[in-house]
């Protein structure tokens, strides 16, 4: 038996793995679905597939749904972000010119530090830096804004941010149009690859418990079809488990890299899946504790608090209220349908819908029991926290 | 009588971007512009400050586009995907077809609905032929690696070529794989092996 067919789009990136895992590791079709899997060109094309109705889901920019729910963006239909797909995996590449200037500089490239990585790149800008990301609201512009803007740089103001395809991004950078850039794997580990430039820093090291990539329907979908986006949610759920297990690492990147998804090489593809990233041509190799997470720490519980930040970001750098801005961002991510989705399934799932982002420090040793509690890190760089709760 | 409308053209491929240009002259009369290189798109367009963009819905660096919906200088006009301006039907229409208009706020639905639809039915005839021709090309290499796959065969078994294809085809059956893939396996394994 095939199963209900379900038209659902994706961009060939690494964190698409959830998706094109549930239908080729078979979680799909254990609870009654055949993912019909569309590879589309941009991320614009995606979300016109997704509202036009060619495709009824989509791997998607988190920010994206949020976006469109203030009227950012040519989005006509309401979007629902019925489950988050995927925590960080992004990284922030230098061009190799300004690598020679940071290394001049005295720069380790240690890949962990986002305060040292910064200061050593606001030292080195010339002018306002050139920054590529690929798509206008994204997690790659919003940390990006919020980590210079942290480090006292002017942003959005001193930062010339351009759009630029993932797979044009090594052609920006060989042109010389872009001094840096922040884009998902495994597009940052090419340009390296093609000696073009250097990894600086994981996104990871600027907020630890980014949303990165969400699982988008049209709203409407989402309340005429609840029995079927449940089995979705599902079948989404269960991929990222598998794929957190360490042992799924080589198949998984042995599937990721077929042609009908991401078409290259297993090996580059397996740097974001492990977490060991080589920064630059020369080799140099540095890992990243939770690179990309697809499951530990409720990764794919869509909190609003998520929404919110993304929304308030979104506010303060478009003139927009802000208060207003987060309660529209909160309809947006639907922990509720989450939770109702994985009730039947036994595991454990977040009650609230909101928290305070940024307020969990890594997990500590119990002193009694000495057992390490089972939680993710969830901390922003400079300390910050976020709790919409205190307005 | 109004000012005829500015439409840009993104198509890097020379012969497509004359056949649009065609459709689009014989729908009305437009000031047309061209762009083949879509390096730094975003610039490209605002200095030629358009009324109608059309890009096809393939071309990675449309989201280089989106950029102009943020429009925010005081010369910049903001523009929008049509979406929110034309009918229901034109906007399904032209995703199907394969090409996205962008257009200025303002833009009277009336005058952009003769674009779109030369737009679109051009668009859709090259969504046609590019289905048609990748199934062609795809067909072509898959006859050539079942044709190594037979040479090899036929060489390390010392059978005739009808023979060397039966055995293939069993294997395909048996192993429920397409021929192609068998082949392919068989070239792979050879490769590895030499």
């Amino acid at each position: 038996m095939k199963g209900a067919r379900i038209p659902v789009g994706f961009i060939p990136l690494v964190d698409a793995a959830p998706l094109i895992v549930a239908q080729e590791m078979g979680f799909a079709a254990e609870e009654g679905l055949d993912l019909d899997l569309q590879r589309a060109p941009s991320w614009s094309s995606l979300r016109d597939m997704l509202c036009f109705g060619r495709v009824d889901a989509a791997h998607m920019l988190s920010p994206l749904p949020v976006a469109s729910a203030l009227g950012l963006g040519n989005v006509g239909t309401g979007l629902a972000a019925i489950s988050v797909l995927s925590i960080n995996g992004n990284v922030i590449g230098v061009s190799a010119e300004m690598a020679d200037r940071l290394r001049a500089q005295g720069h380790d490239f240690a890949f962990n530090d986002a305060h040292a990585a910064g200061h050593a790149l606001i030292e080195a800008a010339q002018g306002p830096l050139r920054i590529a990301v690929p798509f206008p609201f994204s997690m790659h512009a919003e940390l990006l804004y919020y980590w210079l803007n942290a480090l006292g740089y002017p942003a959005p103001q001193g930062i010339d941010i351009r759009t630029v395809p993932p797979p044009l991004m090594a052609e920006a950078i060989r042109a010389g149009d872009v001094d840096a850039f922040c884009v998902g794997e495994p597009w940052g580990s090419i340009v390296v690859e093609e000696a073009l430039g250097s990894l600086l820093l994981p996104t990871s090291a600027i907020w630890s418990f980014a949303p990165e990539k969400v699982l988008a329907v049209r709203e409407d979908w989402a309340a005429n079809e609840t029995e079927l986006s449940g089995r979705l949610i599902r079948a989404v759920w269960k991929s990222g488990r598998w794929l957190s297990d360490p042992d799924s690492r080589v198949l998984a990147a042995e599937i990721l890299s077929r042609a009908p998804y991401l078409n290259m090489p297993p090996e580059m593809i397996d740097r974001a899946l492990s977490g060991n990233l080589t920064v630059t041509p020369q080799g140099l190799q540095r890992e990243v504790k939770g690179f990309l997470r697809f499951h530990k720490g409720h990764a794919t519980y869509p909190w609003d608090s998520q929404a919110q930040w993304i929304a308030t970001q979104l506010a303060s750098r478009m003139g927009l209220e802000r208060a207003n801005a987060q309660t529209r961002a909160a309809q947006v991510f639907r922990g509720e349908l989450y939770r109702s989705a994985l009730e039947g399934l036994k595991v454990d799932v977040p009650e609230e819908c909101s928290r305070a982002e940024g307020a969990i420090a890594a997990p500590q040793r119990d002193s009694a029991t000495h057992s390490v509690k089972d939680s993710v890190e969830n901390r922003f760089f400079d300390g910050q926290i976020f709790d919409p709760s205190q307005k | 009588m109004p000012r005829p409308l500015s439409i840009v053209l993104v198509e890097p491929d020379a012969d497509r971007a004359a056949e649009v240009g065609d459709a689009l002259r014989a729908a009305g009369e437009f000031e047309l512009h061209l762009i083949h290189d879509t390096n730094r798109l975003a610039r490209q367009i605002q200095a030629l400050n358009p009324d109608v963009v059309l890009i096809d819905l393939e071309n990675p660096s449309r989201d280089t586009l989106e950029e102009l919906t943020l429009a925010s200088g005081a010369l910049e006009r903001p523009v929008a995907m049509f979406v929110d301006r034309a009918g229901e039907g034109l906007s399904a229409a032209a995703i199907e077809a394969g090409v996205s208009a962008y257009v200025v706020d303002g833009m009277q639905p009336n005058r952009l609905k003769p674009i779109l639809d030369a737009a679109i039915a051009r668009f859709a005839l090259f969504q046609r032929m590019r289905t048609e021709l990748a199934e062609t090309k795809r067909a072509l290499e898959e006859r050539k690696v079942i044709d190594r796959a037979k040479g090899m065969i036929m060489k390390a078994r010392g059978i005739n070529e009808e023979q060397a294809y039966a055995l293939m085809r069993k294997t395909a059956m048996n192993k429920n794989q397409r021929m192609a893939d068998v082949a392919q396996s068989l070239v792979t394994a050879a490769e590895l092996l030499s």
